[in-house]
C-alpha cells in the first residue's frame, strides 16, 4: 500500500453524471503524467441506487484497483428524493456517504455535499466519531448551492471537482482543457465557473488538516485512456472485422455500441438483431461470404449461441466471439463482475469442441488477443472466442498511443482467390475439395460464393471433401482428425512465432507460485510484487489461452515451484480444473483462492490468501474468500 | 475488377450444371413434394441467367433441408431453424449472390418463426422457399405448426388442439413484399413462381405445398388445385394489401376444408429493399463488403486515428 498514490472514489446516485465526471477527472490525472486504473460499481438499474466510481492514479503502473482508497467525494444520490418514490428509495439519499466509510483508508479525505444531506442524516452516522478514530479529515461544502447559484443543480458534480482539486493541490489546467472540449456555450461557462468557485472557496476559506497530495509524474509519451471494452472493439476494427450482429445485454453491450457506432463511417455493417441465435448466424453467414465478421453475447446471450457456434466448428467457417461474463448462473448479477463461464466456453454445444479461446489480462491485452482471434480465426477457420468479463469491460486505464501505431491486418487468411481456386484441388467430376483429407495443419483452404468453380457444400452434418453429406467411417475419422489437428498447429503457431500471450511476473526463482486467468491478472501480479517487497519469494503468471491450453509452459511453471495457488473469481475452480485436465497431473500441488462475491479481488486478499495458505491453514480469511486446499492437502 | 467473376457472368447456361455429379439421384421418397422444388428450381435458374456459382442456397433441418445436397450452386445447409439469419448475412456482406434460403414448415414457421418474421419485416432482397407438408418429415410425422388442427400423429395422439399457423398472413403481417403460395403437382406455376420470387427486389416468400405421402397418410395430394389469378372465382388486387390479406385468409382457411388455392397473393414493387434502406442510411457500403478484401489499394481505417477521443 505505497503513499504515493491516490484512489479517488466520487460516489452518487446511478444516473448522477458519475461516469462522465469521473472518466474527465481520470484523464485530468492522466495528462499531468500519471498512470490510472478506473473501477466502476454500480447496481443493475438506471435511476438511483448507489453507485461509484474509483480512480487509483500513481507515478508508477497501476494494473488493479488499490485495497480501499483515500478520498471520498460523496455527491448524495439526487435520485433518492422523490417524495412519491419514497417506498423505492427510502433513505438512499445517504448511502453515497454512509455505505462508503468502511474501505476509506485511515487518514482519508472525505468531502461530501451538505447540500443534499440533511445534518441530522450525517449526525446519524456518528461521522465525528468515526473521523477521529481513523484519522480521517472531513469537508462538507454545500455544492448543490453552489452548482445552483451559477448553473443547474446538476453541476454539483463539477463543483465536487474544483474542491477535490483545491484538496489535492492539483492545477485546474487539465481539467479546464477536458471541460472545453466536451461543452461549450453558456454550459461551459456555467461550469468553469462552479470549478473556479469551489477550488477558490475551498483553497481560502479551508483549513487543510489533511497530508494527502496529488502524486507528480511524468509520461515519457502521450497516453490515451481505454476500458477493455474499447481495446476489444478496436482489435477487431484493426483486425478488419467490419461486420457486427448482435443483441444487447450488459456487460457486452458496450463493445457491441461502440463497433456499431464506428461502422458505418468505416464501410462496415452493424446489425441489431431478433436474438443471439440470430446474432451469432449473422456473423457466420457474413463470414462464409467473405467478411471479416464476430459476434458476441454474455452468459445468457452466448447460451443462445451454442448451436451456430457448434455450426462454424463443423463447416470451418471463420468466426469471433466475444463473450462478457457477469456473475450467474442465469440472469445472476447482471453488473458484477465473475469468472465464472470458462466452462460455459469451452464445452458448449454438442461434440468434441474445436475452438480456441482466449482471456486476455488486462486492456493492452484485450486489443492484442482480439487481433490475434482474428488471425487464428481466419487462418485455420475455426471459431474463436475472447472472453471477458463486466470488471475489465468497464475498467480504464492509460495505453501509450503509439502501441496503437500499427498496421492493420485485414487478410482473409486461407481462404482462396479465384486465380488460386483454378490452381486448386478438385475431384474428379471437376468439384472444387473444401474439405480434403491431406492438408498441411490440418487446413483446407475455402473459396467463397460468388468465386467462379469453386462451390462446395457447407453443412453441419459430417461431410465428404467436396462437401457432400457422408457417413462413411473413413472419412469421419480424416475430418475429426483433421479438424482437431488445428488446434495443435494453432499451439505451435501461438508457441513458436509470437510473444507468449501468458503474462510472468514476480521472483523467477521463487518456489512458491501464484496462477490466475483473464482479468484478475491486475490485482494478483500487485499482490506478488507486494509479497516480494515483504520478504517472501513468490512468482506469478496469468494466463490468456485457455484453448489450445499452453501445456509446455504451465508444465515449465508449475516444475518450477512446490506450490500453486489458482486465483480466480468463481465458486467451483474452473481454470484449476481446467489445469489438472490439460495437464493430466499436479492435483496435490494446486490449491485455490475462490472469490465470488460480486466484486473483483483486491490485492490485499490474495496477499492474505497466500499467507492463510502457506501458514494458517486453519484460520478462517477476513475477506469474503474461499480458500480451496490442494487434493490430498 | 471483381473477386467474384461468377456474379453477373453472361454465358450459355446448361440445366445440367445444377445437377451435381456426387449424388444425382436425390434420396427423398418416391412422390415425395420436395422433387418439385428442386425441379422448378432446376429450370427457373438457368431461364434467369444464372449461373451455379453466383447462387447461395441456405437451408435448415429436415427432408427439405436437403435441397442444396440435390442442386449445385454454392449451398449452406444450416441447423434446424436458421437459415434466414445465415443467409440475409451472407446477402449483405456481397448483394451480388443471389441468395436463396429454404426449409421446412417446422424449421421456419415453427423453430425459426422469429427469424422469419424479422426477416420478412426487414425486407431483405432474398428468397425464401418454405417447403410446406404440414407435418414433421424428417423426425418422421409429428405434428407440425401447419398441421391441420385435430391432426394426429405419434406426439399428438389425440390429434392436435392447435389451429394452424396462417403462413401468408404472417409473412404479410410482418412484411414481406412479395407472397405466394405454390404447390408440387403444379410445375408450370411452380418455376414462375419461383422466378418472379427470385426477380424480385426485397423479402419473397414462397410458401410451397410439397406432399409428404410417407407421414401425411390423409394423402394430401394438393389436387386439384386452383390458380387463384386464373380462376374466374377470385378477383383481387395483388398490389392492395387489404384485398390480398382477405384472400391470403380464404385460401389459409380453404386449405383445410379440402379447396387447394394457390397463386401469387401480395406484390409490393414501392417499397425499399433492407439494404436499400440500409444503404441511403449510410449504413451499408456501396462496393460490397466482400470485395473490399481483395482489393489491395484500399486504405484500411486504424484504430490509432480514433485515439483523440481517449486523450
Ligand atoms: C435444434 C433441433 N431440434 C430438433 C431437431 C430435429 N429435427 C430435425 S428436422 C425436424 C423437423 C423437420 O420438419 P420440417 O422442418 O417441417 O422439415 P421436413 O422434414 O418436413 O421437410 C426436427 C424436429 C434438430 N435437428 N435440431
Ligand atoms: S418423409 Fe415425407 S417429406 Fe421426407 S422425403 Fe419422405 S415424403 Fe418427402
Ligand atoms: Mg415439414
Amino acid at each position: 500500500m505505497s503513499d504515493d498514490e491516490l484512489i479517488w472514489r466520487i460516489a452518487g446516485g446511478s444516473g448522477d453524471g458519475i461516469d462522465s465526471t469521473s472518466q474527465n477527472f481520470a484523464k485530468a490525472l492522466m495528462r499531468s503524467g500519471l498512470d490510472v486504473f478506473t473501477h466502476r460499481h454500480y447496481p443493475s438499474r438506471i435511476r438511483g441506487g448507489h453507485t461509484y466510481v474509483e480512480i487509483r492514479a500513481a507515478d508508477h503502473e497501476v494494473q488493479s484497483r488499490g485495497d480501499g482508497y483515500n478520498f471520498l467525494l460523496a455527491l448524495g444520490d439526487s435520485f433518492a428524493r422523490n417524495p412519491q418514490e419514497d417506498a423505492f428509495y427510502g433513505n438512499e439519499e445517504i448511502k453515497p456517504l454512509s455505505e462508503n466509510l468502511d474501505e476509506l483508508r485511515e487518514g482519508g479525505v472525505i468531502v461530501y455535499d451538505e447540500g443534499l444531506l440533511s445534518e441530522e442524516d450525517v449526525a446519524d452516522l456518528d461521522l465525528e466519531e468515526r473521523a477521529e478514530e481513523n484519522g480521517w479529515h472531513v469537508y462538507p461544502m454545500d455544492l448543490r448551492s453552489l452548482a445552483r447559484e451559477h448553473g443547474r443543480e446538476v453541476m454539483r458534480n463539477t463543483a465536487g471537482v474544483g474542491a477535490t482539486a483545491a484538496l489535492l493541490e492539483m492545477d485546474l489546467e487539465h481539467i479546464e482543457d477536458l471541460m472545453e472540449d466536451a461543452m461549450g456555450g453558456e454550459i461551459l461557462e456555467a461550469n468553469l465557473e462552479i470549478l473556479h468557485e469551489a477550488y477558490e472557496t475551498v483553497r481560502d476559506e479551508y483549513d487543510f488538516t489533511h497530508d494527502l497530495r496529488a502524486p507528480e509524474g511524468e509520461h515519457e509519451e502521450e497516453q490515451a485512456l481505454l476500458s477493455g471494452s474499447n481495446a476489444i472493439a478496436y482489435g477487431a476494427i484493426d483486425a478488419g472485422c467490419r461486420f457486427i450482429a448482435g443483441y444487447p445485454m450488459t456487460p457486452w453491450t458496450d463493445v457491441f455500441t461502440i463497433l456499431s457506432q464506428n461502422f458505418p463511417d468505416m464501410g462496415g455493417i452493424a446489425e441489431q438483431v431478433e436474438d443471439e441465435i440470430a446474432a451469432a448466424a449473422l456473423a457466420l453467414g457474413a463470414s462464409h461470404a467473405g467478411a471479416k465478421a464476430m459476434s458476441g453475447s454474455s452468459g445468457g446471450g452466448f447460451a443462445l449461441m451454442s448451436e451456430p457456434l457448434g455450426l462454424a466448428e463443423m463447416t470451418e467457417t471463420p468466426l469471433v466471439l466475444v463473450e462478457a461474463m457477469r456473475a450467474g448462473p442465469s440472469t445472476g448479477m447482471p453488473t458484477k463482475p465473475e469468472q465464472g463461464d470458462l466452462e460455459h466456453v469451452l464445452y458448449t454445444s454438442q461434440g468434441d469442441s474445436s475452438r480456441v479461446v482466449f482471456a486476455p489480462g488486462n486492456v493492452a491485452e484485450a486489443y492484442d488477443q482480439t487481433r490475434m482471434a482474428f488471425h487464428v480465426a481466419y487462418e485455420y477457420q475455426i471459431p474463436v472466442i475472447v472472453i471477458y468479463d463486466q470488471k475489465l469491460s468497464g475498467e480504464n486505464t492509460n495505453v501509450d498511443v503509439s502501441f496503437f501505431d500499427r498496421e492493420p491486418e485485414p487478410t482473409l487468411g486461407s481462404t482462396l482467390t479465384e486465380e488460386e481456386l483454378r490452381e486448386a484441388a478438385h475431384d474428379a467430376s471437376g468439384k472444387f475439395q473444401r474439405f480434403q483429407h491431406d492438408v498441411e495443419d490440418g487446413v483446407s483452404p475455402r473459396s467463397l460464393p460468388g468465386q467462379k468453380d469453386g462451390r462446395y457444400l457447407a453443412t453441419g452434418n459430417e461431410h465428404s471433401p467436396v462437401g457432400h453429406i457422408s457417413e462413411d467411417p473413413d472419412n469421419r475419422v480424416y475430418q475429426m482428425e483433421r479438424r482437431l489437428e488445428k488446434l495443435e498447429a494453432i499451439r505451435e503457431e501461438l508457441d513458436e512465432e509470437h510473444d507468449s500471450q501468458q503474462t510472468y511476473f514476480g521472483d523467477e526463482t521463487a518456489d512458491f507460485g501464484i496462477v490466475t486467468w483473464g482479468s484478475s491478472q491486475g490485482a494478483v501480479e500487485e499482490a506478488v510484487a507486494r509479497l516480494n517487497e515483504q520478504g517472501h519469494s513468490v512468482k506469478g503468471v496469468g494466463v490468456s489461452d485457455m484453448m489450445p491450453f499452453p501445456e509446455a509452459e504451465m508444465t515449465e511453471f508449475v516444475e518450477s515451484v512446490d506450490e500453486v495457488m489458482v486465483v480466480e473469481m468463481n465458486a467451483t475452480a474452473q481454470f484449476r480444473g481446467l489445469m489438472q485436465k490439460e495437464l493430466g497431473r499436479y492435483g496435490e500441488k494446486l490449491s485455490s483462492l475462490l472469490k465470488y462475491n460480486g466484486e473483483p479481488f483486491e490485492p490485499a486478499e490474495i496477499v492474505e490468501g497466500y499467507e492463510l495458505n502457506v501458514d494458517g491453514a486453519d484460520e478462517e480469511p477476513t475477506a469474503q474468500v474461499r480458500i480451496e486446499p490442494a487434493a490430498g492437502d | 475488377m471483381s473477386a467474384f467473376n461468377a456474379i453477373g457472368e453472361d454465358r450459355e447456361i446448361d440445366r445440367d450444371e445444377f445437377t451435381p455429379g456426387v449424388e444425382p439421384q436425390p434420396t427423398w421418397c418416391p412422390g415425395c413434394g420436395d422433387f418439385g422444388v428442386l425441379k422448378a428450381l432446376k429450370q427457373a435458374l438457368p431461364e434467369l441467367g444464372l449461373t451455379p456459382d453466383e447462387v447461395l442456397t441456405v437451408t435448415g433441418i429436415g427432408c427439405s433441408g436437403k435441397l442444396n445436397s440435390y442442386l449445385d450452386t454454392y449451398g449452406f445447409h444450416t441447423i434446424h431453424g436458421r437459415s434466414l439469419p445465415v443467409a440475409r448475412a451472407a446477402k449483405l456482406a456481397n448483394d451480388g449472390l443471389e441468395v436463396i434460403a429454404a426449409g421446412g414448415d417446422g424449421d421456419g414457421y415453427g423453430i425459426g418463426g422469429n427469424h422469419f418474421i424479422h426477416t420478412a419485416r426487414e425486407n431483405h432482397d432474398m428468397t425464401y422457399i418454405v417447403f410446406n407438408n404440414e407435418v414433421f418429415g424428417l423426425t418422421k410425422g409429428q405434428t407440425s405448426p401447419t398441421s391441420p388442427k385435430g391432426h394426429k400423429s405419434k406426439t399428438q395422439p389425440h390429434g392436435s388442439a392447435k389451429s394452424p399457423l396462417r403462413p401468408l398472413s404472417t409473412s404479410l403481417n410482418a412484411g414481406a413484399t412479395y407472397v405466394a403460395r405454390t404447390a408440387a403437382v403444379n410445375p408450370n406455376q411452380a418455376k414462375e413462381i419461383i422466378k418472379e420470387a427470385i426477380e424480385h427486389d426485397g423479402f419473397a416468400h414462397v410458401d410451397f405445398l410439397t406432399q409428404c405421402p410417407t407421414w401425411n397418410k390423409d394423402a394430401r395430394q394438393y389436387v386439384p388445385y386452383v390458380d387463384v389469378q386464373e380462376s374466374e372465382d377470385y378477383d383481387f388486387d395483388v398490389h392492395d394489401r387489404r384485398e390480398a390479406a382477405e384472400m391470403m385468409f380464404e385460401t389459409e382457411s380453404a386449405l383445410y376444408e379440402g379447396t387447394v388455392l394457390t397463386g401469387r397473393y401480395y406484390v409490393n414493387e414501392d417499397r425499399p429493399s433492407y439494404q436499400e434502406e440500409k444503404r441511403a442510411l449510410g449504413d451499408v457500403p456501396d462496393e460490397p463488403l466482400a470485395e473490399r478484401y481483395f482489393d489491395d489499394d484500399y486504405e484500411w481505417e486504424r484504430s490509432y486515428d480514433l485515439l483523440e477521443r481517449h486523450k
